[in-house]
């Protein structure tokens, strides 16, 4: 056998499945968001640009997806760094292992069993009940945008906190006490030294999760109670419930047109900043 | 004496003293790392720590630089007590072991570092200009808006220096700053740190465990054994007035025979050997009869003729190095030695081969008495 057919080989199980299941998948999609709605809920092929001319109809999906996930990344990073640097720089190395199981401990249960968790803590017996019992009445927070935050915070943590976690581990530790012995106080050592090189990690964790809380559904779902929803919910329903497969298509293309122009853009700013380097490879 | 630790807190006349370990231990857990050090190092001097791995001594530069505190006695920098100062209001800097580049920064932007960092700030075009001024004190002129990863061990190293040497630092410390290079780069690195340290008249403090490179660039030599000094001097002093079998074997190296004092007189005292050899020598320190000690002989202090007086040795290995020859050779009772000839005793008498009897003789002077520990 050749190198070039071994070559092959070895990328044929994740080529096929990559083919079948992105690209035809997203092929049709595509075909079907020029489509029209069929009486019986399929699609009648067709070349008609109405569907997209009907996204605005969808406008609070987008506006509700656009705005809580760069908030929920951005809080997950806010919350995460912290974490990530005292387990990477501070955390005596004896529990530095028992430390990082535990950040993704909450990974062994299902996500649908941590967001009905969620569910009663944020629900009137809940949260709620225990500020009402310190003098704090009528608070709301299931079924709020901020439930949702919480909910995505609380899920997609371990996401940003890992990849944080490594470009700080990986930080060489006297670079820190060069930075001091030059004359640098801590605080200036950490916005000139350690936090340019994390940003590898904060990239790709800023990544990660905001991309898969674009396309999220199950947190708003449950926490959101159908007040708060995102464009994955928007798809739920329109594919399962409306079965209008045309118009669910057009909102998923769109979606993906957003994701991929925002990515773009993402990393164009990133390379701008400098963060393009050989040592460390960003993604 | 007070403490079993070597007092090397007085300097000559004359001498300003830059820094000073008064009493100093350090304690790392249960280990302790450093042990009663005194010392004081002189203005512009060039002094080295010297010792194996876990010796102490880059515990003791890491004090002067702030990265750890003393856990008793006192760290002074120009007459003030630092113990506790942080690194980064001391005006002290080191050259890291791996150099501690930072990656993200171009030449330039690493050189400039320590300027930059300076309240109230330096305009821009200063720190530029003292940063190509660096640059060229260790011949990188050019090279700004290199990048780290682009440059070479050797030039790598002489980046370190520029940002260690650049805020004119009263002590300039150097934690083994040529173990990553080879060996020709770290000869000529040698050279070259010694005419930087006479050009800038810095003091400079540095780490090795490497002799050869203590012996060429340091004034003086600190020697260190499980956190304690155990000798400081100039390199000719260390080499030929080791204060025990220890210092004579760390500085350079030399032919070591155990035996006891059984007499003393006046500079002289007679030691008789494990094979039951009477030997002369000359004692280093006070020695008394009846003390257990090391004959040390350098090897080039040995003669080897094939007639005449002396121990008789058997050749066992010769390794030709121009200008000396290095056998070693096998005493019956008394081991094995090495010898250095120089190439003109070779010449006299003819090369030495291997298997042949030989005789080795000394002259009493060059063998020292030491303390055997």
């Amino acid at each position: 056998m050749s190198i070039r057919t071994r070559n092959w080989l070895l990328l044929a199980p994740a080529g096929t499945l990559f083919l079948a299941l992105l690209i035809v998948p997203l092929t049709v999609v595509l075909v079907f968001s020029f489509g029209e709605r069929a009486p019986a809920g399929g699609v009648v092929p067709a070349f008609t640009l109405e569907q997209y001319a009907n996204l605005p109809a969808r406008w609070t999906a987008f506006k509700n997806t656009l705005t809580l996930a760069p908030i929920g990344t951005l809080a997950a990073l806010l919350i995460a760094y912290p974490l990530a640097y005292f387990l990477a720089v501070r955390a005596d190395p004896k529990w530095k292992t028992i430390l990082l199981v535990l950040v993704i401990v909450p990974f062994w249960t299902s996500i649908l069993i941590r967001s009905y968790a969620w569910i009663f803590l944020l629900g009137g017996r809940g949260l709620p009940a225990l500020l009402e019992w310190i003098g704090i009445d009528g608070v709301r927070l299931i079924n709020t945008p901020f439930a949702v935050l919480v909910g995505i915070i609380y899920g997609y943590l371990p996401l940003m906190v890992f990849p944080i976690y490594v470009s700080l581990d990986r930080l060489d530790k006297r670079l820190l006490e060069a930075s001091s012995d030059l004359g640098a106080p801590p605080w200036r050592t950490f916005l000139q030294v350690t936090l340019p090189l994390s940003v590898p990690g904060i990239a790709t964790g800023c990544m990660l999760v905001f991309i898969l809380l674009m396309g999220e559904f199950l947190i708003p779902a449950m926490l959101g109670g159908g007040k708060v929803f995102f464009v994955g919910n928007a798809l739920v329903d329109l594919f399962l419930q409306s079965r209008n497969w045309a118009y669910g298509s057009a909102v998923a293309v769109a979606l993906v047109v957003i994701m991929l122009i925002t990515v773009t853009i993402y990393m164009r700013l990133l390379n701008r900043l400098g963060a393009r380097r050989d040592d460390v490879a960003i993604m | 004496m007070k403490h079993e630790g070597y007092d090397a807190s007085t300097l000559a006349a004359g001498q300003k003293t830059i820094a000073e370990f008064r009493n100093v231990s350090k304690r790392f857990g249960s280990v302790l790392a450093a042990n009663d050090l005194n010392l004081r190092i002189a203005k512009g001097e060039f002094l080295s720590f010297l010792g194996p791995s876990g010796c102490g001594k880059t515990t003791a530069l890491r004090m002067l630089a702030g990265f750890e505190a003393p856990s008793e006695g006192d760290v002074l920098l120009d007459g003030e007590v630092v113990n506790n100062l942080d690194a980064h209001r001391r005006p002290v800097n080191m050259v890291f072991q791996h150099y501690a580049l930072f990656p993200h920064m171009t030449v330039a932007q690493n050189i400039g570092y320590g300027l930059k960092q300076q309240r109230p700030r330096l305009p821009k075009n200063l720190i530029a200009e003292k940063v190509s001024k660096a640059l060229d004190v260790v011949r990188l002129g050019g090279f700004e808006t290199r990048r780290i990863w682009e440059m070479s061990g050797g030039q790598q190293q002489r980046v370190a220096l520029a940002r260690a040497i650049i805020n004119e630092p009263k002590l300039l410390l150097l934690d083994e700053p040529l173990a990553a290079l080879d060996r020709k780069l770290r000869k000529e690195m040698q050279i070259e740190l010694q005419n930087l340290q006479r050009q800038l008249g810095i003091t400079f403090v540095l780490v090795t465990h490497d002799q050869e490179e203590a012996l060429s660039m340091s004034d003086r030599i600190c020697v260190m054994k499980d956190g304690r000094i155990v000798q400081v001097g100039s390199p000719q002093e260390l080499y030929d007035r080791p204060r025990n079998r220890y210092v004579a074997g760390f500085v350079g190296t030399s032919n070591f025979f155990d035996g006891k004092v059984t007499k003393v007189t006046g500079t002289r005292a007679s030691v008789r050997l494990e094979n039951g050899d009477e030997v002369e020598g000359s004692p280093v320190s006070q020695v008394s009869v009846g003390q257990s000690v090391s004959i040390s002989v350098r090897p080039e202090q040995i003669k080897l003729h094939r007639s005449g007086d002396g121990a008789t040795a058997r050749v066992l290995n010769r390794i030709f190095l121009g200008e000396h020859t290095e056998y070693l050779v096998k005493h019956d009772t008394l081991g094995e030695f090495l010898v250095l000839s120089p190439r003109q005793s070779e010449l006299n008498d003819g090369p030495f081969n291997t298997g042949d009897v030989l005789f080795a003789s000394w002259e009493a002077s060059a063998a020292l008495v030491l303390d055997s520990k």
